[in-house]
């Protein structure tokens, strides 16, 4: 496996950090560009990105925060961005857009590029897979993909309702049927929706997990849950980007 | 779950960072997932100034504790003589 810090063309040409891990040596693989969490581009991002490498795929995570505080923490960079009210949704399409390209400018890409995201970033995911081209796109419980943000909302972010007919690709949803932001009932109504729009996909909520069940060093981490949504998701990449 | 909830106020004052004493001039308050604490939701206050991202002064502290610290600046601030506010 080879990992390290690069640089990608993002949003208007710009210059931004990412952090790509990908199998070493030659055959075809697929891209996954991986949108990182509210709390940043964080060392468990990062490690979620060799997951992905050790599984076969060329793995991109864009440092969202690149143009608020370049060079600084994670932690300190995800600070500014939150009192600035975090990233606009034109300029999260356009890095993705960035990372794919850049996925499918390897000399051993297969062509194919999904996109995952937590927590805010699930939502991301979506926005990016009704926006552009991709093959297959992993929603881990998403806030705001269905639902209207109160007037006092803090974070650039509305529902994705009127956008879901767009979507490029299957859609795997991970979530926990404990969570609150989204609630079962907006994944149910996202389930309504996209069976409405005919589009492909497949959603998962599991018993005993709320929010950010896939993160190690939090609290709510939850083993089994996990283990299971790994699974799941090993499973779509190959169907999708394998 | 990520609440997203943040305050923001205006301040006047200085606060020792890393690289230093700063001056401040900003308070983002949120109730959120922590980067350091050992809890799932912490009230977080990040104060800061026109330095760089760095030169942020950051607390983590539980619901209780924040309440705590507000009851004690409270205090604090109403035991100053008459004149000196």
């Amino acid at each position: 496996m080879t990992a390290g810090t690069i640089e990608i063309a993002g949003a208007g040409g710009d210059r931004i950090e990412a952090y790509y891990a990908g199998p070493s040596g030659g055959g075809s693989h697929g891209g996954v560009v991986l949108i990182h969490h509210l709390p940043g581009y964080d060392r468990w991002s990062k490690e979620v990105a060799r997951r992905f490498a050790a599984d076969g795929y060329h793995a991109l995570l864009p440092n969202l925060y690149s143009r608020e505080a370049p060079g600084a923490d994670p932690d300190d960079a995800a600070a500014v961005a939150r009192k600035r009210g975090g990233v606009p949704d034109e300029r999260l399409v356009g890095d993705v857009a960035g990372a794919a390209a850049h996925l499918r400018g390897l000399p051993t890409s297969n062509g194919k590029v999904a996109v995952i995201g937590h927590c805010s970033g699930g939502r991301q995911a979506v926005l990016a897979a009704c926006n552009l081209d991709l093959q297959g796109v992993v929603d881990c419980y998403g806030a705001y993909v269905i639902g209207t943000p109160p007037a006092d909302f803090p974070v650039q972010a509305g529902g994705l309702e009127d956008q879901l007919a767009n979507l490029s690709c299957p859609l795997l949803g991970m979530f926990g049927a404990e969570d609150s932001y989204p609630s079962p009932e907006q994944v149910a109504e996202l389930d309504r929706l996209l069976t409405g729009h005919g589009k492909q996909h497949e959603l998962h909520s599991y018993d005993g997990a709320g929010h950010a069940f896939f993160c190690t060093d939090r609290p709510s981490y939850r083993q089994q849950q996990a283990v299971d949504g790994y699974s799941k998701i090993a499973d779509f990449f190959a169907r999708t980007i394998g | 779950m990520c609440t997203y909830n943040t305050e923001h106020a205006t301040i006047t004052g200085s606060g020792k960072a890393r690289a230093g004493w700063v001056a401040l001039t900003e308070a983002t308050v949120y109730f959120d997932h922590p980067v350091h604490a050992q809890a799932e939701h912490t009230l977080n206050i990040d104060l800061t100034g026109t330095g760089a991202a760095g030169d942020r002064i950051a607390v983590e502290l539980t619901a209780s504790s924040a309440r705590e610290l507000v009851a004690a600046i409270e205090r604090a601030l109403s035991k100053v003589p008459a004149g000196l506010l």
